[in-house]
């Protein structure tokens, strides 16, 4: 029942990507309630499967890898229904859509919702740890998604061809704006699930530990950079982009490799 | 009560000929008295004259276009050039006008304000009354259902306007924009004066003849720069506008370079509207630097035009949909009853112009 939950909040993130897909080729792109529906309703399914795997494990439902991944896709429309609004990006909804289909999809068709076979018990600290920094994850999601919005439309302003789309996306220092803050945010999050994960009382590999910090310095490297004016604005666009990338890689290298250990 | 439409417009009338008829500016009430129209409205662009009437008795074409233009300014071969809608077809008509579909420039706003103020006026002066509300107040809606249902106002179309809409892409906010005008030609003032209109405060004019220079910023409230100072410009400016007579680009990357790494947050807007270039053409390979010349410029107006053109088969469809309505009203039917009964809460004061329509 919950991955059929998750099967149909994919299908609406996938008509959502279909539908700005063809618009966009159409050469007829306006940011519509529908794609926005499409998310908050993706949403609302992922909500319900994350809430009946929980009560069914009675606790967060971080323990493999899928429910890893369902958790960032989750996460990352949680930010994007807080955040694009507010930052009047409502265009966001139509490059978040893919990037959580996407996440969505990888995760039902591998093979990976092998359940624990180490069943630990409740644990506050832990359970901090793995959600606040899955909601960092998603910030930093949504700067990705920002910076692919700001890279396109810095594009178009340089080659001179300006499709449909050009002229939905927000102005470049609008959508900077939205990154930085954004990286604030998912950095902030970060940084707390990091230092909550000394508190768990758990044995802490020493590989998960190097990763982390390597995830987290890459961020205040970005960041400071940017402090500092030493990096422009398309750089720092660049960055989130290769950040987040390698993020995610990490994310799961690191739980892949939690998983298989355990199951050993 | 039979509602219809004379006028001319740019489709049939030379500009000469629209505006004496313009200049004549009959009013509402001057054509009620002279024609026996139960309700008047006159409706004067720069495009179009039209009047848009209800009357009991028929009132010929000619009637209407000697009162419009006075006596003395129409002959027959003028009266020819007035066209003539009855009933639907007026309604289709005035939906279209509009909502832009008949305007030389197809999608622009700023008939949508005319037509609301000329409604204004009308009823300021009491000749427009049920039969003309309840054909103004559809239009006013079709309008607003075209320009938001469809992309027919999207894009810039003229050289000045789609330089903005790029700064605005570019910096977002104009205010507090610093511009500079290199040469003092035409183009150059109307893209300064339309950057101006946007918040553009700080405009420096730079012109190889001081006292030209001088002038051009007297005009859009700027000030002149000498023409040996304008390079040390660049660490203040934000857009260049360029149009000089140079034969050799004035600027290239190699110049531009040393001050571009300083600007490190600062995007450079130029446009180089001089043929030859001013510019060389590779500064735009430079990090932050947009440049665009007046092919680029010329070519994003066009197509911004062309993809205008496209949406009006889907404009023409939702004027298809109250026209029908509209006829079934006049002929009494289910979904025309719908309309009058709707017509009827509606508040007769005209909507609030937008900034883009006054």
């Amino acid at each position: 029942m919950d991955r059929q939950l998750l099967l149909l909040s994919t299908i609406c993130y996938f008509v959502a990507v279909v539908r700005a897909v063809l618009i966009v080729r159409a050469g007829t792109f306006r940011p519509g309630r529908f794609n926005f529906l499409m998310v908050v309703l993706g949403f609302a399914l992922q909500t319900g499967f994350l809430s009946m795997r929980g009560h069914a494990l009675g606790r967060c439902p971080l323990t493999n890898l899928f429910e890893v991944f369902v958790f960032l896709a989750w996460s990352v429309a949680l930010i994007y229904l807080l955040v694009g609004p507010t930052y009047r990006l409502s265009l966001m909804g139509a490059f978040t859509a893919p990037v959580v289909w996407l996440i969505q999809t990888l995760a039902l068709l591998a093979p990976i919702d092998v359940p624990a076979s180490l069943r630990l018990p409740a644990n506050p600290w832990l359970e901090f740890h793995a959600s606040i920094s899955m909601i960092a994850y998603g910030a930093f999601a949504l700067a990705f998604v920002a910076g692919v919005m700001y890279l396109v439309q810095e594009r178009q302003l340089k080659t001179h061809h300006l499709h449909s789309i050009f002229y939905q996306l927000p102005p470049l220092p609008d959508l900077f704006a939205a990154i930085t803050r954004l990286l604030w945010l998912g950095f902030a999050l970060y940084t707390a699930g990091l230092a909550s994960g000394f508190f768990t009382g758990q044995p802490l590999p020493l590989v998960k530990v190097f990763c982390a910090f390597a995830v987290w310095l890459f961020y205040a490297a970005i960041l400071h950079g940017r402090h500092l004016r030493r990096l422009a604005p398309k750089r720092v666009a660049a960055l989130c982009i290769v950040a987040f990338t390698a993020a995610v890689s990490v994310l799961w290298g690191i739980t892949f490799a939690a998983q298989n250990s355990s199951l050993r | 009560m039979n509602v219809f439409c004379v006028g001319i417009s740019h489709h049939t009338a030379e500009v000469e000929v629209r505006e004496r008829y313009a200049a004549a500016s009959r009013t509402e009430v001057f054509m009620r008295e002279r024609c026996g129209c139960a309700e008047a409205l006159v409706l004067a662009t720069c495009n179009r004259v039209e009047v848009y009437a209800a009357a009991a008795q028929a009132i010929a074409t000619d009637e209407i276009a000697r009162s419009l233009g006075g006596n003395e300014s129409s002959s027959p071969a003028e009266a020819d050039e007035f066209y003539r809608y009855e009933g639907v077809e007026c309604a289709r008509h005035l939906f279209r006008v509009a909502a832009g579909l008949d305007s030389m420039v197809v999608g622009e706003t700023e008939i949508l304000g005319q037509t609301k103020k000329a409604y204004a006026q009308a009823r300021e002066a009491g000749t427009a009354g049920p039969s003309l509300h309840r054909l103004f107040q559809r239009a006013f809606r079709v309008a607003k259902q075209v320009r938001s249902r469809t992309d027919i106002t999207r894009g810039a179309v003229s050289v000045g306007s789609v330089a903005v809409e790029l700064a605005v892409k570019i910096f977002g906010d104009l205010a507090n924009r610093k511009a500079l005008v290199l040469g003092a030609g035409e183009t150059s003032e109307r893209t300064a004066r339309a950057l101006a209109a946007h918040g553009v405060t700080d405009l420096r004019v730079s012109n190889r003849s001081f006292e030209r220079g001088q002038d051009l910023a007297n005009r859009v409230g700027g000030r002149a720069v000498p023409f040996a100072e304008w390079k040390e410009q660049f660490r203040d400016i934000d857009i260049l506008i360029s149009s000089t007579s140079a034969g050799e680009p004035l600027l290239t990357a190699a110049m531009l370079s040393p001050i571009s790494s300083e600007r490190a947050d600062r995007p450079l807007f130029i446009i180089d509207i001089a043929v030859p270039r001013d510019i060389a053409p590779e500064v735009n390979e430079l990090e932050g630097v947009y440049l665009y010349d007046i092919d680029s410029l010329q070519t994003i107006a066009a197509q911004s035009l062309a993809q205008r053109r496209h949406q009006i088969a889907a404009g023409e469809e939702i004027i298809a949909e109250h026209v029908s309505a509209f006829a079934e009203f006049l002929e009494g039917g289910k979904t025309g009853r719908r309309h009058a009964e709707m017509m009827e809460r509606e508040p007769l004061s005209e909507a609030p112009l937008r900034p883009s329509e006054s």
